[in-house]
Formats: structure tokens, C-alpha cells, sequence
């Protein structure tokens, strides 16, 4: 659709008149995020779109809100961040992603060529991944009510009947994998905030995993019991969480932790710990022995799991505990994460 | 990790473990002054590596858990004033003070509080905000006194008026001197802090070894500095030798960082005495900005007037940060007071010893039970 009025991508800023309903809205739509996030679904303008649904299948829904600061950051920026979080969260169930939703709240004062670039970014990621934007929802609120753009995804998925993956299933014996290293993203957010600024080579692993997932659902469907991707909290608040829903405990192994050397070192100078430091392109995997060796090399096949890893196993305990084994030879506890370790990460 | 790994080697760990195995003959009570060490002994399981016969006392060096309750309900004060943005280390934001207050629980409800990695962000702060009063929450011992120092002389030298600093500093042989004056528990030795020596180096504790007769081994932060630290200490008790010994010669000398040194001495005073959780009111103990600083001193110019006020009662926290109470002891440690809801401070630095031990090490208490 040609638009009414060209916006003024390059100086122009969003201003109310942009939510309000009228002529202003219609030409922010058809004139950013139309072309940006174009599919068949989106192009047919309605409040909602109608799509098919697969026969023998469940359906997935999970939604998410993404409040990222900086909105742009080493390796994506909250557009792509938006599709692949919620893609992933539909991945974990073992589901195959088929739309998706979004809603902008965006501040009064905008740059109109920031929000293209947000917009693009998003298309981009999502055409990338073969999940259309199929509907979405604009609102701008007054300059100071939000901090540039919050975006909300909502996605919708099928899983295939008889495959069934939860964070209750984990059951002593079984094994813990992680798909590759720990921290990147959160240390990636860390280098660009403005009063931490620290040059580092680390970009976000921000990625969409269904693809990762369908190739380990395919190579050892029944013996995966749980998938999670360790995002805020990172892979302790992961465990913590399936520890608690399953009713076991974990024992791992510090230095079977994949950790990049630079995060390591950006964790060591921030005094953080990369096992609480948020990833968005990596998951856990609880699996039953029998299915470990298929699991591993399925994930070591894909670019996304190449440096997959097991790094312990779970264990009957009645307090939960996951407990480790560092590196140095002593035991230790992963416990939660108390307080806030770093804000507005996703 | 370059410069770093080497410390954390798993092989040269057991190796000093065997050794302190075959060399310890008695009982040993080792007090680690700094929260520093309290944290890395936890983080890194070194209890799975000493032989039983060492026990490792945590001494009140954590910067936030000795800070009395009073002095966190002026900070919170200091916050609530609608003019102030305060300025503070993260460590800070959840210590409770008075009835449950918390600077975190001010911020969420208006305050204006600021956590900062650096006492210069709290300049910057100042600068880039000059209808605010930025104060900044100064804290710790004679490691971030030096920065503190610096954050005022910069906000001097850019002719900044709306910058002050609520000053904490606190010094640490006298605390140490405090411990021994009135000893908790009997005590073989100290494993010597690690930065704070950097600063006022390794001939400060030459009392202990001369007058007080304890072994002192100055020691890194890192989990092999801490072992070769309690083999001197060993050795030392063993040959009945009471030493000043420099574990960390990496980084700390004899005389220290005579530029901080003197930098301090131009900025602060030793206060005539200032109150600590755990060792009450310790006579000269602490530092105040000079009187020629006086514009700058959030004490003078916001009137801090501080009200001392008591810790809870069934807080064991005092206890502890002498050495005379496990965590384990307390009636509170992981009932009512856990990292999330923290009775005492000793819960809320990662370096205090209630809360290292809570987030490292509480499976060991099941083993004991």
C-alpha cells in the first residue's frame, strides 16, 4: 500500500498524533512497519489475522515484553530480540513457531529512523526464522512515560501430538547439556550501557533456536524430558526453576561450563558470575541417558549448538539444591539470584 | 583467563592441601579480617580442601555489614530529601536499617538513590545534573578511601557545589586491634586483607606480630592465595614464630601506596570514635573530611545528626562479625533471614558471612545435621 503522507524517516519523530487513531497512525503503519514486517497476513490490514491451524498438532502461545536498555547493543538490537525471545520460548515446548504478534508503546519524541531500524530488524529476524508478524498493536504515551520503545511478542506455535517437554520432567539420572557458551548477552548489554562502557569483542548470542530444537527433537524426541533457554537469572536461575518444578537436585561441573575467555574476564572485573548472566540463543537440555549421545551430536551439528556441552546431571535431593563442583575442587551451591544483577536486560 | 587462572589451579590446590594435611599437628583458629576472603573460601569450596583440624573464623571485614544501623538510617534520610540524588555502591541499596527500611525500599518509593560502580560516576552525576544535590555514599575501608578522596578533589577542581560525601571510611588495624582486645574466640593467626594492604601496606600489622604475639600473613583474594596463606600460618604457629609475612607480594609492599596515603591524610581526619556493628563503639576507628572540606561534607551541610538505634535482637549479626557465632548459629539464618529478606547486613554483601555461606555453602549444613 502507497502511503498517504511520506513520514520523514531520516529527522522525523513520533509524536502523539502517531497513536491517536487518525491519518498520522495510518501513515506510521503503512509506511514503517508494513513494509518492514511484510507477509500476506499483516498486508490484509485487519485488526487480527485468521491462519491456519496444522492438523495433529497442540498449539503453543507464550508472549513476552522487551524493555531492553540500550534499545541498540552489540549483535541486535530490541526488534530481533523481540522475535527470537518468543520464538525460543515456543521452541523450549518443542514446538514449531508459526506467527507471531507485536505491540509498540513508544515515547512521544522518538526518532522516526530508529524505529525503522527497530522495525527492519524485526522483519528481518523474522523472515530469517519463517515466522511472520502477523498482526500488532501501536500506542505512543507522553514524553517521560516510557524510555523510547517497549515491545511486546506474542507467539503461537504447534507441537506435535506425543511430544511432551516440560520443566517437570527432569528425573534423577538424567543429563544436563547446555547448548553452548554462558553469559554473552547479558555481558554484551554490560559493554554498551552508557555508564559502563568497556570495549570488548563480545556480541549478543541473541538467535532463534526452533531449529536447533527440531533437529533434537528428530534425532532423540523421547528422550528429552525438559528444554529451557537460561535467559535473565542465566543457567542458575535455569536450574534453580526446573529443580523446584521437578522435585529433584543438580550436581554440576564448573569446568565443563562453556564460558568464553572474554566474558569470563568481563564477569571477573564487573564482579559478576556467568552462570546468573542472561544468554537469548542458548538452551538447557535435561535428557534420559539413553538419548545423551543422539542429543549431543544432533546439537553439535547445528551452528547454533556447536559448542554443546554436558555439565552434570540431576540428582534426587529433597532440598533442591544444585550444587557444583568448581573448578578449583571445592563444592559449591548455585543458588538463585538475590536482588538485581543487571536490569533491563531483555 | 590470563593472570587469574593460575590462582584457581585445581592440581596445585590439592597439592597445598596435602601438604597442610601432613604438616598440621594441633588444632588451628584462623580469623580472615576481609569479606573479600569470607567470599572466595565459600565460592570456591576451599572447606572440601583443608584438613578438619583448620577452622577458618570470618572476621568483620565487609564493608556494608559493620556499617551500624543508625548510619543506614541517615543515609536514608539523606535519600528522602527531595533535593538529594544519593549515590551508592549496589551493596548498600538493601541493608536494612531502622524498621525495615532499606534504601531500595526509599527508592521505590521516590527517593532519589543512584547505584554507581564508581565514586566518579557520582561526580559525573553531579556534573551532568547541577540542579541536584548528588551525595555520595562513601563506604568501606582504606581500598575505597583513596577513590573517595579523588571523587572530591575532582568535583573541587570542576568547581562543582552540589557535590558532597557522607563519609564512612572505617580502618582497619584498629578494628583488628579491637578484635584482639577483646577476643571472642582464641585466635592463632590472621589472614591479612589483600587490597586494603595494597594501601597502607604490610608494616601496618607489625603489632600484631610484635605487641599482640599473633602471626599476620597478608594474603590475595584468590582461592590458592588463601591456601598458601594458611600453610605460613601453619608453619608460623608450628615454629612458634609470630611474623608479619607478605603472601601477596604481587601487589602489596611494606610501606604501600604512599601517593593514596597522602592523598587520605590530606582529605580526612580520624573521627575521636565511631560506632561498628559487632564491635560497638571503637575509639579512633574511623574517618571525617577535614574542616577546610567542610562545604562538601554531607554531615555538615544536611545537618546528619545520628540517632544510634539497635540492631534486631535475635540477630546474630554482632556475634558473627566478631568471630564468636557461626552463621548456623543464629536463630534467624535461613528462616526469617535469607538473602531475599535480610535481617542483618551480614546477609546482604556477597561478602558478608552469613550470606556466602547461605549462597555457597548451606548444603554442607545437611552433611553436618
Amino acid at each position: 500500500m502507497i502511503p498517504r503522507r511520506r513520514l520523514d524517516l531520516r529527522d522525523g519523530r513520533v509524536d502523539m498524533s502517531h497513536g491517536a487513531g487518525g491519518r498520522a497512525m495510518a501513515d506510521l503503519i503503512d509506511g514503517l512497519f508494513r513494509p518492514a514486517l511484510a507477509n500476506p497476513f499483516l498486508d490484509q490490514g485487519n485488526d487480527q489475522a485468521c491462519v491456519p491451524v496444522p492438523p495433529g498438532s497442540r498449539m503453543v502461545m507464550t508472549t513476552d515484553s522487551y524493555v531492553v536498555s540500550p534499545l541498540f547493543f552489540p549483535g541486535g538490537d530490541i526488534g530481533s530480540l523481540s522475535v527470537h525471545g518468543t520464538i525460543n520460548d515456543l521452541a523450549m515446548a518443542g514446538a514449531r513457531p508459526l506467527y507471531l504478534c507485536a505491540g509498540f508503546v513508544i515515547e512521544e519524541g522518538f526518532p522516526l529512523a530508529d524505529l525503522q531500524r527497530i522495525a527492519t530488524s524485526m522483519g528481518r529476524a523474522a523472515a530469517e526464522a519463517g515466522v511472520p508478524v502477523v498482526t500488532g498493536d501501536t500506542k505512543v504515551v507522553q514524553r517521560g512515560k516510557a524510555d523510547g520503545v517497549f515491545v511486546t511478542t506474542t507467539g503461537v506455535g504447534a507441537v506435535p501430538d506425543g511430544l511432551m517437554l516440560s520443566g517437570d520432567r527432569a528425573r534423577p539420572g538424567d543429563v544436563v547439556l547446555v547448548s553452548g557458551s554462558m553469559g554473552d548477552h547479558g555481558v554484551a548489554i554490560m559493554s554498551s550501557r552508557e555508564n559502563l562502557e568497556f570495549e570488548t569483542a563480545i556480541v549478543s548470542d541473541a538467535a532463534s533456536l526452533h531449529g536447533l530444537v527440531a533437529a533434537m527433537v528428530a534425532a532423540a524426541g523421547p528422550h528429552l524430558r525438559t528444554l529451557r533457554d537460561p535467559t535473565r537469572g542465566g543457567l542458575a536461575a535455569t536450574l534453580n526453576e526446573l529443580a523446584r518444578q521437578s522435585g529433584v537436585g543438580f550436581r554440576i561441573e564448573e569446568a565443563a561450563i562453556p564460558v568464553k575467555a572474554q566474558v569470563a574476564a568481563a564477569c571477573e572485573l564487573l564482579g559478576l558470575d556467568p552462570l546468573f548472566v542472561a544468554n537469548e540463543g542458548k538452551l538447557v537440555a535435561v535428557v534420559a541417558p539413553a538419548g545423551v549421545t543422539a542429543v549431543l551430536g544432533a546439537m553439535r551439528a547445528d551452528p547454533l549448538g556447536r559448542d554443546a556441552a554436558v555439565i552434570g546431571r540431576v540428582v534426587a535431593d529433597d532440598q533442591r539444591f544444585v550444587q557444583m563442583t568448581t573448578r578449583f575442587g571445592g563444592g559449591r551451591i548455585v543458588d538463585w539470584l538475590s536482588g538485581e544483577q543487571l536490569p533491563r536486560i531483555c | 583467563m590470563k593472570y587469574v587462572d593460575e590462582y584457581r589451579d585445581a592440581g596445585l590446590a590439592r597439592g597445598l592441601a596435602a601438604v597442610i594435611a601432613q604438616e598440621a599437628r594441633r588444632d588451628y583458629a584462623f580469623m580472615e579480617f576481609c569479606g573479600g576472603h569470607t567470599h572466595a573460601i565459600s565460592r570456591y569450596g576451599l572447606a572440601d580442601l583443608l584438613p578438619a583440624s583448620v577452622r577458618l573464623i570470618h572476621g568483620p571485614g565487609c564493608p556494608v555489614c559493620v556499617l551500624p544501623v543508625g548510619r543506614v538510617d541517615d543515609a536514608i534520610r539523606l535519600a528522602s530529601n527531595p533535593a538529594v540524588t544519593l549515590c551508592t555502591y549496589a551493596d548498600m541499596m538493601r541493608v536494612p536499617g531502622s524498621a525495615g527500611a532499606s534504601l531500595q525500599k526509599a527508592k521505590a518509593a521516590g527517593a532519589d538513590v543512584r547505584m554507581v560502580y564508581s565514586s566518579l560516576d557520582a561526580v559525573r552525576i553531579a556534573e551532568t545534573e547541577p540542579r541536584r544535590e548528588v551525595v555520595f555514599f562513601a563506604i568501606g575501608f582504606e581500598t575505597t578511601t583513596p577513590p573517595t578522596a579523588i571523587a572530591l578533589r575532582q568535583a573541587i577542581a570542576k568547581g562543582l557545589h552540589n557535590f558532597s560525601v557522607f563519609c564512612n571510611h572505617v580502618l582497619t588495624p584498629v578494628a583488628m586491634r579491637a578484635i584482639l582486645d577483646a577476643p571472642a574466640v582464641a585466635l592463632d593467626g590472621f589472614i591479612g586483607p589483600a587490597h586494603v594492604s595494597t594501601v597502607i601496606g604490610s608494616a601496618a600489622y607489625q603489632d600484631f606480630a610484635e605487641v599482640y604475639r599473633k602471626p599476620v600473613v597478608i594474603a590475595g583474594f584468590e582461592p590458592l592465595d588463601v591456601m598458601q596463606a594458611v600453610l605460613m600460618l601453619v608453619r608460623q604457629v608450628n615454629d612458634g614464630r609470630c611474623m608479619v609475612e607478605n603472601q601477596y607480594i604481587r601487589a602489596v609492599t611494606e610501606q604501600g601506596n604512599r601517593t593514596a596515603q597522602a592523598l587520605c591524610d590530606a582529605v580526612f581526619e580520624i573521627r575521636d570514635a565511631f560506632e561498628w556493628r559487632g564491635l560497638g563503639l571503637v575509639p579512633r576507628s574511623a574517618l571525617r573530611l577535614r574542616p577546610e572540606y567542610a562545604p562538601f561534607d554531607a554531615e555538615q551541610r544536611f545537618e546528619v545528626r545520628t540517632i544510634p538505634a539497635a540492631d534486631n535482637p535475635a540477630c546474630a549479626c554482632p556475634d558473627i562479625l566478631r568471630g564468636a557465632k557461626n552463621p548456623t548459629d543464629c536463630k534467624l539464618f535461613g528462616t526469617a533471614c535469607t538473602p531475599e529478606t535480610p535481617v542483618g547486613a551480614c546477609m546482604v554483601s556477597s561478602e558478608g558471612a552469613c550470606a556466602a555461606h547461605w549462597t555457597y555453602g548451606r548444603f554442607r549444613d545437611r552433611a553436618a545435621a
